[in-house]
């Protein structure tokens, strides 16, 4: 990149330049977006597309390792573990963006515009006219330069940040472990209990077996074409992100069945009696069942 | 251009980041913006780096970047603990510090 | 030898704790505990006055350092006492007519139920003027100063029960207390002005210090000695003080509390020779208060209330004596004993009288009492011929040194104190001639003991019964014999001290003595003397023996009704302090609720409702904290370029 100029130069080259006013843009739009989206996940796409912007310009400013460390790092590891616990908090949750501090918005909205121009105020303020450049402190190679740094001058902060990376890890470890206060039942002793209180005694139904969907959100259809709420995990029964679709089956089989027919010019409409389809077979019987059952 | 512009827009992502923390109420969003944060104060880092043409400031961010990585396995952590506890993320749940 | 002069204070001491701690199981010979005690301090003083007397003239002080009491750097106050012949004079005053006192109480308290505290109040009152008269130096003489006015508050008090005797021994203390501020002044400007306040040094510079300073010192002493010895302007407490039992009045009168001062100022010698103004001051004092008590007895139909007013006059003969520099300080003494014996003794036979007269104290509803109670009547008349200084008598050498010396200042100056002084020789022969018919001679006008529950009984212990008339009788003998002993020093002790001088030739090297000169022979001022004796006695004749004592008192002068209410001094107290007083607290009063309060709950209410509205602040969003940490650093950012623009 350009970062490898004389020194005391005042501008970089026009192809940075260029760089700089697109991918910036790129840029403050992400960052935006992480905090106007209504969803985590979104919020957490646009924050890891900034910040592979960010790689970016730490590779044109002359940061070859920084650049890499902070996809690796931070795109890569980072930002999985933010799409990690918004999986386990849950995925669907939007939050409202309707306010519920009065004036916080303003409040929020005075403060950042001050602080904003304050800040450029402070920057413009500065006489950075000319600038050096790392052409020489990255002769030698940017990450032996850095790492002559870390193992020289830095070398206790860098000691340092390994015992806080420890300290974090244990306190994440402490934070999310739970004690387990009862002995884990064995599964000999949970069939056995089955047995005996006669419930269940058969493995729970799958979901979305019998409709087609292959996903576990979706109960299975029992024979008779209601759904079984047992085939869902009670997770995501607890949340309510249990997706009925019996109803929308049935209309579609019936659909489906009124079409075949006609294709097929077996049958009027007046007559309900289907044979059809192989796939729909058992749920037409089940529905036959059904009104075998009402007359 | 001048890099100068770079601190411009440091500025400019970190007062996005403040913002964000103040206005929005889930806790990871609210992580997210602080991680905007510290990498716009990253891209002064570098960006300074060059200017001064030598590499302490890229030290700096790489430590700033260790910090943050530490920061945010606890803070997810605390995250998923008041989660599983009160079943909501929300900071404003959390409200009981007052008189 | 030395080592007895402690035990001479540690004797009555002891008995004060004893009988006060003791409980009620010393209620039954808690009594002769406290007097036997009282009794051994006088032997000890006896003791110590023979070994005196066998010593040479110059060498009979005595010193002894108990222990250091507060050694601070240059500050130093000892516990030490000094045993010259001044102080010998006073111990054995006041540890024989106490010890005497204390005999006769035997039998006067003997019905009260609190008799074991009234002997250690005594003891206690006795150790305490012991230790004034013992210091060595003023600060322990303040300690003993204010013991006796403690236990002259609890004495004067005893019968709290009653309002006016709680209020008199509270008048007496607050009095007291104003003199004792003059007291504490005057030591705090002798150590400033000579470094230490223990007799010998203060009283041997006294000379080299600067006259201004002196006057101050000695004026602050004067102040302590009439808040003590019951001058005017602070005499008023001494006519209350009647209200505590007789043998506490005889105690205050004659052994112990006012002659406090007088010993203050003879003891202070050195510093009033020094500061003659200071010095006119004294005499001024004296010389008022002697006409003044002397007028005030003369109104009053209370027969302690009499005595008192005689006793307040006879000190004012002191300090006027005291006031005239060496030529007077070994009269005032000599005057001081004296005066104690019969005083003590016309309180004691006064005393007796109300024992035997149902309590009655009014003099108008006395009368004939010679034949009933014939010890009281002698022994009470030879009291009262000394004191009027009858020749040959003890307050016949006493008084009449006194007035001759009064004469010997010279100049206008003598001419008026002398005139003062006989003035007052002639009240007084006029007064206590009063007293003496009223009480012992003429018709019985007796009357039937008051109801109880209209009046009640000013001594309780003692029976009466409403509507009997009184059966005066002689009193007991444990009241008798102390008349008789003191009856005995009222006629013999001036005598005895003027044979060959013996007592100016004792107290001189302590003292000194100077001869004035008497613009009239000493022989003059005796006939003088007896002259206005004479007149005085004759006009109390002629309205009090001639022609019977009416019941109720007459109207009298506009001067005789004036004297009655002790010549306006509470009115006057009244009027000068103690409304201004009241104003000045209900001033301050109001300044502390509206000022001082108002800025206090004032700030109070606004850092109140600045919290109340600030606390709001504080709601429990993390994300509103964050917005002011936001604008905080906002702040911060703008004052770091405005520091940097400047």
């Amino acid at each position: 990149m350009s970062g490898a100029l004389a020194a005391a130069a005042s501008t970089t080259s026009t192809g940075e330049a260029v760089q700089f006013w697109v991918l910036g843009t790129v840029a403050v739009i992400g960052a935006l977006c992480t905090i106007l989206m209504r969803k985590a996940v979104h919020s957490a796409l646009s924050l890891a597309g900034t910040m592979i912007v960010l790689a970016v310009f730490y590779l044109a400013n002359g940061a070859y390792f920084l650049g890499v460390v902070q996809i690796v790092v931070y795109t890569g590891a980072i930002m999985m573990l933010f799409l990690f616990v918004v999986m386990l908090v849950g995925v669907t949750a939007a939050d409202s963006l309707k306010e519920t501090l009065k004036g916080q918005r303003w409040l929020a909205a005075l403060c950042g515009l001050g602080f904003g121009i304050l800040l450029c105020a402070g920057i413009g303020n500065a006489s950075l006219k000319t600038f050096d450049g790392l052409g020489q402190a990255n002769s030698g190679g940017n990450v032996e330069g850095l790492a002559a740094l870390v193992f020289t001058k830095y070398v206790f902060a860098f000691e340092i940040t390994g015992a806080l990376l420890i300290t974090a890890a244990v306190g994440a470890m402490v934070l999310t472990h739970r004690e387990r206060t009862e002995r884990a039942r064995s599964q000999r002793e949970q069939s056995e209990e089955r047995v005996r209180t006669g419930k269940h005694v058969p493995p729970l139904p799958a979901p979305g077996v019998y409709a087609r969907h292959n996903a576990v959100d979706i109960p299975g259809l029992l024979p008779d074409g209601t759904t079984s709420e047992l085939s869902v995990n009670a997770t995501l029964r607890g949340r309510g992100q249990v997706r009925d679709v019996s109803g929308e089956a049935l209309a579609e089989l019936a659909a489906l069945e009124q079409r075949s027919e006609r294709w097929l010019g077996r049958r009027k409409p007046e007559g309900t009696e289907a044979e059809g389809a192989e796939g729909a077979a058992g749920a037409s019987e089940d529905a036959e069942h059904r009104k075998g059952a009402a007359k | 251009m001048n890099p100068v512009n770079y601190l411009y827009l440091a500025a400019l992502l970190f007062t996005i980041g403040a913002a964000g923390v103040v206005i929005r109420r889930n806790a990871i969003v609210l992580f997210m913006c602080v991680e905007l944060m510290l990498n716009a104060c990253n891209l002064a880092f570098v960006t300074f780096s060059r200017l001064h043409g030598n590499l302490d400031g890229q030290i700096i961010a790489f430590f700033t970047m260790v910090v943050a990585a530490a920061e945010v396995v606890v803070g997810l952590a605390i995250i998923v603990t008041v989660f599983r506890s009160r079943h909501s993320a929300s900071v404003d749940d959390a409200s009981l510090m007052k008189l | 030898m030395e080592n007895l002069i402690g035990l001479l204070v540690a004797a009555p001491l002891l008995g004060a704790a004893v009988l006060l701690c003791g409980g009620r199981r010393l209620d039954r010979t808690g009594h002769y505990l406290g007097t036997v005690l009282a009794g051994a301090s006088f032997v000890i003083g006896a003791v110590l006055f023979a070994d005196m007397l066998g010593r040479g003239e110059h060498d009979r002080a005595l010193h002894s350092q108990v222990f250091s009491w507060i050694p601070v750097g240059g500050f130093r106050a000892d516990v030490a006492f000094q045993l010259d012949q001044l102080s010998m004079t006073f111990v054995l005053l006041i540890s024989g007519v106490g010890t005497l006192i204390h005999i006769y109480s035997i039998g006067y308290m003997e019905h009260d139920e609190r008799r074991r505290r009234f002997f250690g109040y005594l003891n206690l009152f006795l150790a305490a003027m012991l230790l004034l008269v013992l210091a060595d130096n003023y600060l322990l003489l303040y300690v003993g100063w204010e013991g006796v006015g403690l236990a002259s508050y609890l004495l004067i008090g005893f019968w709290q029960h009653k309002p006016s005797a709680a209020t008199a021994a509270k008048k007496a203390f607050i009095v007291n207390r104003v003199g004792d501020m003059g007291l504490s002044i005057a030591i705090m400007l002798m150590f400033t002005t000579f470094g230490t306040f223990a007799f010998a040094p203060v009283l041997a510079n006294a000379e080299d210090a600067s006259e201004g300073k002196l006057t101050a010192i000695g004026l602050m002493l004067l102040l302590a000695a009439c808040g003590k010895s019951a001058q005017v302007p602070l005499q008023s407490w001494l006519g209350d003080a009647m209200e505590g039992p007789t043998p506490v009045s005889a105690l205050i009168h004659a052994a112990t509390m006012v002659t406090a001062g007088v010993y203050l100022i003879t003891r202070s010698g050195a510093i009033f020779n020094a500061a003659p103004d200071a010095q006119a001051a004294v005499v001024a004092v004296g010389a008022v208060t002697l006409l003044f008590g002397a007028i005030v007895g003369c109104a009053k139909d209370d027969i302690k209330k009499a005595l008192a007013g005689s006793t307040m006059s006879q000190i004012g003969y002191m300090i006027l004596a005291a006031g005239l520099g060496p030529v007077g300080y070994v009269f005032a003494i000599m005057h001081l004993v004296t005066h104690g014996f019969f005083k003590a003794g016309l309180f004691l036979g006064a005393g007796s009288v109300m024992h035997g007269m149902n309590d009655e104290v009014d003099m108008r509803k006395y009368g004939g009492l010679r034949k009933y109670m014939p010890v009281t009547f002698v022994t009470f008349g030879l009291g009262y011929l000394a004191i009027i200084g009858f020749p040959g008598l003890s307050g016949f050498w006493s008084k009449d040194k006194i007035i001759e010396a009064a004469f010997a200042k010279g100049g206008t100056e003598g001419w008026i104190l002398g005139g003062a002084a006989l003035l007052g020789a002639a009240i007084t022969a006029y007064y206590m001639t009063r007293v003496m018919l009223m009480t012992f001679f003429g018709e019985k006008r007796w009357e039937p003991a008051p109801d109880p529950d209209k009046a009640p009984s000013v001594e309780p212990g003692i029976e009466v019964r409403p509507g009997e008339m009184p059966h005066p009788h002689e009193s007991p003998k444990s009241m008798t014999i102390p008349m008789v002993v003191l009856a005995f020093g009222s006629v013999f002790a001036g005598g005895l001290f003027s044979l060959n001088d013996a007592f100016l030739k004792w107290l001189e090297p302590v003292t000194g003595h100077s001869h004035g000169h008497s613009p009239l022979s000493a022989a003059t001022v005796t006939a003088g003397t007896m002259v206005v004796l004479a007149i005085g006695v004759a006009l109390a004749w002629a309205q009090y023996g001639r022609k019977p004592v009416p019941r109720t008192a007459p109207r009298g002068s506009l001067l005789t009704r004036a004297a009655r209410r002790d010549l306006l001094q509470d009115d006057f107290n009244h009027v000068a302090l103690v409304q201004p007083g009241r104003y000045l607290t209900r001033g301050l009063v109001y300044v502390d609720h509206k000022l001082v309060d108002g800025v206090v709950n004032g700030t109070a209410a606004g850092v109140g409702g600045l919290s109340g509205r600030l606390r709001k602040l504080q709601n429990g969003y993390a994300r509103t904290y964050a917005v002011s940490m936001f604008g905080g650093t906002a702040v911060l950012i703008a004052a770091t370029l405005l520091m940097r623009a400047v």
